[in-house]
C-alpha cells in the first residue's frame, strides 16, 4: 500500500532456459556464444518437410521444476502450436504448451520484508526457444541467428500474489536460486538464459478487482524488474490521480532512461490461434517416472537452511547466507564433515571467505581452496600457531594459490611466538613503561590488562597469542 | 540436375521407338534384369524416351533429372516422386512460386528408402499446388492432363503422378494423400494407388499440408507392384513421431487369390444421389463378383459419413494455415517486396511475398484455416471438427467389429473437364468425399481400376480396412485384378 491509496499487484512470467544437451525437438547441441547459425539443423531451421522429435530429458526438467514449485503435475502431455510471424521464428509458430502446462497451480514461500509469503504458480509449462535477431547498422540490414532457435524453455507464471516491487525482487531471487539447486539452468540474465516479463496493475486500496495491466518486457536483471515496476507503479498512479484510465498495452523498459515506451500496437494484436501440434503425438507420464524425478530431485534451498540450522547449531541467519549458492552450502557441509565446530567454520565461510568471493565476484567452485585446506587453515587459528590475522592473510594467498596452509605459515614467517621466554622480555619492558596502567590492574581491575596486551601486540605485529600475552601480563603483575 | 527439354530431346531421339520397356510394370522388369534380359540402362533409356515423347501431351512430370552414375547393385525400378517430397539438392516446390528454387539439404525418409533399395528418382511430378486440390489445374507449372482423354483432369492433388503412371512415363511413383489426393487421381487415370495407415509411412521429408491426415503412397500400374513399393517405403522412423513402430510384413505374400468368407460392408452413405450412373453399376458388379467369389456382402451404415467433408475442410485447412506460415520469405523461397514502398518493413515483406507466392486456392485455404483457429471460433470449428472426426473414427471401429473390409466408389464420377469446376470450389471438394473419411479415420484405403464408362473413362474402386490391415487391402484388390485384367488396358497416346 503506498500514500496515494492505492495498492501495487504484480504478477511475474519467468522464461528459463534449460541446460540439456541437445535442443527440445532435434539432436542440435544446446550452447551458448557459437558462431551463428552453426548449431543448426533442418528441424530447428524449420525447412519444409521437418518434423519435431521431443527430447524427454526436457520433460524431466519440466516436471522438476513442477514438483520444486508445489505443482500438481500433468501427466498428460501434449503440445500446442502458437501461430504468429517473427522472424525470428521460422516456422511461423511456436511449439508450446497451452491448455495442459506441465505443472499446474503451485506455490513459492518467498521471504519478503521479514516474514514468509507464499506466491502462488499459476502454472509452468514447456516450450521452444526462437532466434535471435541481430541489427546490424552498418549493412542497414537485420540479420537472424538460428542457434537459439530450439533451446528448450520452461516459462514459470506467478499468481498477481506481489504486492511491491521488492516483493517481485525477492521472488526473483528465491526462485532463481531454487532453480539453480534444481541444475536445470544456469539462470544467467545477461546470457539471457532467464527472463522476466511483469504484469504490473494497481488499484484503490481494499478494492479486490484487479485494475487494467500493462506488461513490461526488456529487463537485464533483477534490480532492472524492481526499478521497471517502480516506475510503472509511478505511471499508473499519476494516471489514476489525473483522471485517466490505463491502456492495456506491453511496455518496453529503457534501463538507460530508466522509462517505459509502448511497443508498436501491430505487435500488440495477436490471436495466437492455439490448436494441438499435430506433428508431436500427446503420451502419459507414469506415476513411477515422476517418482524417479522427484528422488531425483535435491534438497531445496528451504529445507537445506532449516537442517543447517538444526545440525549444526547455527542460527537462520547464519543459514541463509550459508545456503544462498548451492556449491557454497555443498563446500560448507563438506567441511562441517571434517570435525571442525561448525560455528566456527560458519564464521569463517559467512565473513572472511564471502569477502573473498565477493572481491573477485565469484563462486566458490571457482577458487582452488578446498573444504581441507579451510579447515588446516582454522585448526592452525584455533591452536593458536597463527593470529586470526594471519589466517585472513593465509586465506587470501590460498584460494588463489592453491598453496598447503602450513607450508605458507612456514614461508611467510606467520607462526605466533609461543615461547614464553621471547614473549616475556616483551611483557617486562611494557610493563616497565606503564606503571600506572600495572597499578590499576593490582587494585583490581584486570581489564586494564588489555591496553598491555594491545600495546605487545603491536610490537610483535600477528605473531603474538593475545590469550597468552594476557595471561603472561597478569602472572607477572601479581609475582612482582 | 534437370535436363532441358531439348537437350533431353536431342539424347533420347535416337532411342524413340527402340523398346516398349516402359510400358510394363516394376515387377515384370525386376524380372526381366534379374533373367538377364534387359539391364537398368534399357529401362532408363526406355523410360525417358517415353517421358520426352508423353510428357509435352501430359505435364505429368514438372522436373525430369539425370540417371546418376550408380552401382546396380541392388537395384530398383526408378521412383518417380511427387513434388512434395524432399530430394536433396533438387528443387522440391509443393508446384508453388513460393518454393521456386527451392532446394532441400536433405533427404525425405522414403527417398532414402528408395536409395537404399537402389533405385533413383527419375524427375519430379506436377500437383495441385501444395497439394490443394483434386485436379491438378492449380500448379504454377501448368495443368498435368488425363492420358485417357486429354481434355479431361488426372484428379489430384498427385495428379501428376497418377497421369506418369498411366502415361508410362513412370513405372511407379510415390504420391501423397491428405484427403484422397493417390486415390482419387488413381481413379481417374486407370491406376491402383495406395493411401496407407496413418503412422504407416514416415512423413518425414513430406512437405505438410494437413498433417495429421497426409500420407504418403504408392501409385503403381498393378496390386504386386503397389506391395512390393510399399514393402520399401513402410516402417518406423524416429524422426516422425506419428509414424508408429508396428513391425512391416511383406506385403507380396499377402496377394493370395482366395475371397472365401471375406466380409465385404457396403455402406448406404457411398451410394448415393449424385454419383454418375455408370461408375455405380461398375462398382456394384464388382460387388457381384466379390459376392460370387465366397466373400459375404453386408449392409453396413458408417453415419456421420456426411459430416465428413465439413470437418476435413476445417481439419485440413487450419493445419495447412499453419503449415504455411513458414513460407513467409525469410528463410528461404521467394522474397518479394511491395514496388511502390519507399521504405518496405517486415510486414510489407511477408504480405507481398506471400500475395505473389501463392495461388488463389491456397490464400483460400489459409484464410479459411485462419478463421476456423481465430478466438471466439475455435470451439465452434475446429474443436467441433474434431469431436466429428472422432463420430467418424468410431463408426469404422464399428463397422470393422462386423467386416475385413468397406468397398466403395472412389469418387463419384469419372475424370472430369479441365476448368470444370475451377470457378466451383464446393464442387471440387465433393469430389473427395468419398476418400476423405478415410483420412479423417486414420485407416488404410485402395483405389483400383474396375472397368471404365462409356467414353471409355477409367473407373475406381475403393478398399477400405481397419489400421494397419494393408495386406487384406492388397490381397482383396488383387483377387479382383486377377480377374478383371483392366490394368492391363492402356491409354493411347
Amino acid at each position: 500500500m503506498s500514500l496515494t491509496g492505492f495498492e501495487t499487484v504484480i504478477g511475474l512470467e519467468v522464461h528459463l532456459q534449460l541446460n540439456t544437451a541437445t535442443k527440445i525437438f532435434c539432436g542440435c547441441r544446446n550452447v551458448f556464444g557459437e558462431d551463428a547459425n552453426t548449431s543448426v539443423c533442418p528441424v530447428c531451421l524449420g525447412l519444409p518437410g521437418s518434423l519435431p522429435v521431443f527430447n524427454r530429458k526436457v520433460l524431466v526438467s519440466g516436471i522438476k521444476v513442477g514438483l520444486a514449485l508445489n505443482c500438481a503435475i500433468n501427466t498428460f502431455v501434449k503440445f500446442d502450436r502458437k501461430n504468429y510471424y517473427y522472424p525470428d521464428l521460422p516456422k511461423g509458430y511456436q511449439i508450446s504448451q497451452f491448455d495442459f502446462p506441465i505443472a499446474g497451480k503451485g506455490f513459492l514461500p518467498v521471504l519478503t520484508d521479514g516474514k514468509e509469503k507464499r506466491i502462488g504458480i499459476t502454472r509452468a509449462h514447456i516450450e521452444e526457444d526462437a532466434g535471435k535477431l541481430i541489427h546490424d547498422d552498418v549493412q542497414n540490414a537485420t540479420l537472424v541467428d538460428y542457434n537459439r532457435t530450439g533451446t528448450p524453455l520452461i516459462e514459470i507464471v506467478s499468481e498477481p500474489d506481489m504486492r511491491s516491487p521488492q516483493e517481485a525482487f525477492d521472488y526473483l531471487t528465491t526462485l532463481k536460486l531454487l532453480l539453480q539447486y534444481l541444475d536445470v539452468s544456469d539462470c544467467d540474465m545477461e546470457k539471457g538464459s532467464l527472463r522476466c516479463d511483469a504484469n504490473v496493475s494497481i488499484r484503490p486500496a481494499g478494492e479486490t478487482k484487479l485494475g487494467t495491466k500493462t506488461e513490461l518486457k526488456n529487463m537485464n536483471s533483477f534490480s532492472a524488474v524492481k526499478r521497471a515496476i517502480e516506475h510503472e507503479v509511478k505511471r499508473q498512479t499519476g494516471l489514476l490521480l489525473a483522471g485517466e484510465k490505463i491502456v492495456q498495452q506491453t511496455l518496453l523498459w529503457n534501463e538507460d532512461k530508466g522509462i517505459t515506451t509502448p511497443m508498436r500496437s501491430k505487435e500488440q494484436a495477436h490471436d495466437y490461434r492455439y490448436f494441438p501440434e499435430p506433428d508431436l503425438v500427446p503420451f502419459t507420464v507414469t506415476s513411477e517416472e515422476i517418482e524417479r524425478v522427484c528422488q531425483d530431485v535435491p534438497e531445496l534451498p528451504n529445507a537445506r537452511l532449516h537442517r543447517f540450522a538444526e545440525q549444526y547449531s547455527i542460527s537462520e541467519y547464519d543459514a541463509r547466507i550459508l545456503v544462498q549458492d548451492r556449491v557454497f552450502a555443498d563446500f560448507f557441509e563438506a567441511a562441517a564433515g571434517m570435525g571442525i565446530e561448525a560455528k566456527k567454520l560458519c564464521n569463517w565461510m559467512n565473513s572472511p571467505l564471502m569477502k573473498e568471493l565477493n572481491d573477485r565476484k565469484c563462486r566458490i567452485n571457482a577458487l582452488k581452496l578446498t573444504p581441507a585446506a579451510l579447515v588446516a587453515l582454522i585448526t592452525r587459528v584455533e591452536d593458536g600457531t597463527i593470529s586470526n590475522l594471519s589466517g585472513k592473510e593465509v586465506l587470501a594467498d590460498i584460494v588463489i594459490s592453491g598453496t598447503a596452509v602450513d607450508d605458507l605459515i612456514k614461508t611467510k614467517g606467520l607462526a605466533q611466538i609461543s615461547d614464553d621466554s621471547a614473549l616475556e622480555s616483551v611483557v617486562d619492558a611494557i610493563l616497565g613503561e606503564n606503571p600506572q596502567v600495572v597499578e590499576q590492574i593490582r587494585s583490581g581491575k584486570p581489564g586494564a590488562a588489555g591496553f598491555l596486551v594491545g600495546q605487545a601486540m603491536k610490537r610483535l605485529p600477528g605473531k603474538a597469542n593475545p590469550k597468552k600475552l594476557n595471561e603472561l601480563i597478569q602472572r607477572r603483575v601479581t609475582n612482582v | 540436375m534437370p535436363l532441358t527439354a531439348a537437350q533431353v530431346i536431342i539424347k533420347f531421339q535416337r532411342l524413340l521407338n527402340s523398346m516398349d520397356l516402359f510400358a510394363l510394370t516394376a515387377h515384370e522388369i525386376m524380372g526381366l534384369i534379374v533373367s538377364g534380359k534387359v539391364s537398368a540402362g534399357d529401362v532408363a533409356v526406355s523410360l525417358r524416351a517415353r517421358t520426352v515423347a508423353c510428357n509435352p501431351k501430359t505435364n505429368a512430370f514438372i522436373r525430369i533429372y539425370d540417371d546418376p552414375e550408380r552401382d546396380e547393385k541392388p537395384y530398383c525400378v526408378p521412383v518417380a516422386i511427387k513434388d512434395n517430397i524432399c530430394f536433396k539438392g533438387h528443387p522440391v516446390t509443393c508446384a508453388s512460386g513460393i518454393l521456386k528454387n527451392f532446394c532441400p539439404p536433405y533427404d525425405a525418409a522414403v527417398v532414402e528408402k528408395i536409395k537404399s533399395a537402389g533405385g533413383v528418382i527419375p524427375g519430379a511430378l506436377n500437383m495441385d499446388e501444395f497439394a490443394f486440390g483434386s485436379s491438378t489445374e492449380s500448379s504454377v507449372y501448368g495443368i498435368t492432363r488425363n492420358p485417357w482423354d486429354l481434355e479431361r483432369v488426372p484428379g489430384g492433388s498427385s495428379g501428376g503422378a497418377a497421369a506418369a503412371v498411366a502415361a508410362g512415363e513412370a513405372v511407379w511413383a510415390l504420391g501423397s494423400d491428405t484427403g484422397g489426393s493417390i486415390r482419387q487421381p488413381a481413379s481417374f487415370c486407370g491406376v491402383v494407388g495406395l493411401k496407407p495407415t496413418y503412422g504407416r509411412v514416415s512423413r518425414y521429408g513430406l512437405i505438410a499440408f494437413g498433417s495429421s491426415l497426409d500420407q504418403i503412397g504408392p501409385i503403381t500400374k498393378d496390386v504386386t507392384d503397389c506391395a512390393a513399393l510399399m514393402n520399401i517405403i513402410s516402417g518406423f522412423d524416429m524422426r516422425d513421431s506419428t509414424s508408429v513402430n508396428v513391425p512391416v510384413p511383406d506385403y507380396c505374400r499377402s496377394l493370395t487369390n482366395n475371397l472365401k468368407g471375406l466380409r465385404i460392408g457396403i455402406p448406404g452413405e457411398y451410394f448415393i444421389d449424385g454419383i454418375e450412373q455408370e461408375v455405380l453399376s461398375t462398382v456394384r458388379s464388382a460387388i457381384d463378383f466379390f459376392k460370387k467369389e465366397g466373400a459375404v456382402i453386408k449392409e453396413i451404415t458408417l453415419p456421420h459419413t456426411e459430416y465428413a467433408v465439413a470437418a476435413y475442410y476445417i481439419v485440413a485447412t487450419a493445419e495447412a494455415s499453419s503449415n504455411l506460415a513458414r513460407f513467409d520469405g525469410v528463410e528461404y523461397g521467394l522474397r518479394a517486396v511491395p514496388a511502390k514502398a519507399r521504405k518496405a518493413g517486415i510486414v510489407d515483406m511477408y504480405e507481398e511475398t506471400r500475395a505473389r507466392g501463392f495461388g488463389d486456392e491456397v490464400k483460400r485455404r489459409i484464410m479459411l484455416g485462419t478463421y476456423v483457429l481465430s478466438a471466439g471460433y475455435y470451439d465452434a470449428y475446429y474443436l467441433r471438427a474434431q469431436k466429428v472426426r472422432t463420430l467418424i473414427k468410431n463408426d469404422f471401429d464399428r463397422a470393422f467389429l462386423d467386416c475385413d473390409i468397406i468397398l466403395s466408389p472412389t469418387a463419384p464420377t469419372t475424370a472430369f473437364r479441365i476448368g470444370e469446376k475451377t470457378q466451383d470450389p464446393i464442387a471440387m471438394y465433393l469430389s473427395d468425399i468419398f476418400t476423405i473419411p478415410a483420412n479423417l479415420a486414420g485407416i488404410p484405403s485402395i483405389s483400383i481400376p474396375c472397368g471404365f464408362d462409356g467414353k471409355k473413362l477409367p473407373v475406381g474402386l475403393q478398399l477400405m480396412a481397419a489400421p494397419f490391415a494393408e495386406e487384406i487391402l492388397l490381397a482383396s484388390a488383387f483377387a479382383y485384378e486377377q480377374a478383371h485384367p483392366w490394368h492391363l488396358e492402356r491409354a493411347k497416346l
